[in-house]
């Protein structure tokens, strides 16, 4: 007898502690759906939605269309380049035109953040933020704690440390949310020049010393250097960053404790992440990739539910 | 509210024994057979019916719970939404004679709902439908039981409740609850 209690998925920042409980137990049955035969429910038959996509995406929009696919619903994709946005169209007017086809949801990555609050104060549909600019990307936090609490019974009470680029980060900041709604501990870790000013008044820790960081957390969230985000130099090498905030195997090992290794993908191997880091037993990251089907399915599913 | 008692515990236990021996006479040894327990009410029944069906054979019958949500036609149109429960199938349906198992069939749109379900587990060699309260005349689908506990004759604006120990009930019981207007 539950519900969301909200409409569109814009981000962790507007969603409640139990709307997220909501999402990871409907995706705990989705999982089950993913394990069958046939791996196919026809809950959304009579839903379309558009996977609107202004920013490359590989895994995102594969595992959303995935999700589509899985729960019945009719789909189209529509990525930025080779599209009227060239011409000059707006984002509004694009946007219009595809829900003028009888479309019910839009699934939209876009390089500015609030582009998917904008849009949903402007169009009837339901609408899921897929990333917008370095604000949030919510499904991937969704799916990253429902991999902490797969691997560790729950995500309360657990010390979860974000390293790397905090600064262009959508998914550092809907961790951060997402983390504190369910109870646990966040510690950013990163080059002081990768780390928003105010990071603090978030009432997460920070820390500079990638190795003290390692030492104090349960899971380790390792993300990627966006440089296509960069406007300027924010440390002078990638080499030189990779000497002091890359990750190797041999150092895993030496922590003499069980962590969690995740990644929200693309990994830059031999940068913040080496090679037999990320292949190694603590590394949860193909299972993000399959929970993420799971948990978009659920949010699909629960948005549709509100119509 | 009025809740009127139509099945006490001693007749529910005759009439769960009674069903158990329909079931041996169509499934024997049931080496080919599964039961299937549609969530969440029919889960109660559905081990019932496996626990008694234990006593009798001295063997367990494999019995799974299988929950049909994301499969329902009234995805959408309903007021209150409905929240998805496990489904637990640890046997493979493929080539089986499958017992689908709920306490009471009113529209026959769950039943629908469980077939299409259920379909996605592979291809059973047949599929029967036992339940503990078939209420006449409300049907709103070509579907009908194979084995009855007791046929109701109710109104549609009654509701027909079978409680169960297991879920901190006081007795197992069969009520008809009648809405009346305070």
């Amino acid at each position: 007898m539950q519900e969301l209690s909200v409409r569109h998925l814009l981000g962790i920042k507007d969603i409640t502690p139990q709307d997220i409980q909501l999402i990871f137990e409907t995706a705990d049955n989705f999982k089950d759906v993913l394990n069958r035969p046939i791996k196919k429910v026809p809950s959304l038959r009579d839903i379309t939605i558009a996977n609107v996509f202004f920013e490359n995406s590989t895994r995102t929009r594969l595992s959303f269309e995935l999700a589509e696919k899985r729960l019945s619903a009719d789909v189209i994709n529509f990525s930025s380049s080779g599209s009227s946005v060239k011409k000059g169209e707006t984002l509004l007017d694009t946007v219009n035109n595809i829900l003028a086809m009888k479309v019910d949801m839009i699934v939209m990555r876009h390089s500015s953040p609030g582009a998917a609050h904008f849009l949903s104060k402007h169009i009837p549909a339901n609408i899921v933020n897929a990333g917008d600019g370095t604000h949030e990307h919510p499904t991937q936090a969704l799916l990253d704690s429902f991999s902490i609490r797969e691997r560790l019974g729950e995500v309360a009470g657990k010390k979860v440390v974000i390293i790397g680029d905090i600064l262009h980060s959508r998914v550092a900041l809907s961790n951060i949310f997402a983390l504190q709604k369910q109870g646990a501990e966040v510690m950013v870790c990163g080059p002081i020049t990768l780390l928003p000013k105010y990071i603090k008044e978030l009432g997460v820790q920070v820390e500079t010393n990638v190795r003290k960081a390692l030492e104090w957390c349960d899971v380790a969230n390792v993300l990627r250097i966006q440089l296509e985000r960069q406007q300027m130099k924010y440390f002078p090498s990638l080499r030189e960053y990779t000497l002091y905030y890359g990750i190797d195997k041999k150092m895993l090992d030496s922590l003499n404790k069980e962590i969690v290794l995740m990644h929200p993908g693309p990994i830059n191997r031999g940068v913040e992440l080496s090679s037999d880091a990320a292949d190694s037993h603590h590394s949860i990251i193909l299972n993000q990739v399959e929970n993420g089907v799971a948990i978009r399915m659920a949010v699909l599913y629960l948005l549709a539910q509100k119509g | 509210m009025q809740k009127r008692l139509i099945v006490n515990h001693q007749l529910l236990e005759i009439m769960v024994m009674r069903l158990c021996h329909q079931l041996i006479e169509n499934h024997g040894d049931f080496s080919d057979s599964v039961i299937l327990g549609l969530q969440p009410r029919g889960k109660y029944v559905a081990q019932r019916i496996q626990a008694t069906l234990a006593n009798i054979l001295g063997k367990q019958v494999p019995t799974g719970l299988l929950d049909t949500t994301f499969h329902r036609d009234d995805f959408r149109r309903r007021e209150i939404p409905i929240a998805a429960n496990a489904t637990k199938i640890d046997f493979l349906v493929e080539g089986k004679k499958v017992i689908l198992v709920d306490d009471v069939l009113y529209t026959g749109r769950s039943v629908r709902a469980a077939l299409d379900a259920m379909i996605a587990y592979g291809r059973p060699a047949s599929v029967e439908l036992l339940v503990l309260v078939d209420r006449l005349y409300t049907r709103h689908l070509p579907i009908q039981p194979t084995y009855v506990g007791r046929q109701v004759n109710s109104l549609q604006s009654q509701r027909v409740l079978v409680e169960w120990k297991e879920q901190q009930a006081e007795e197992d019981a069969i009520w008809l609850i009648t809405k009346t207007d305070e």
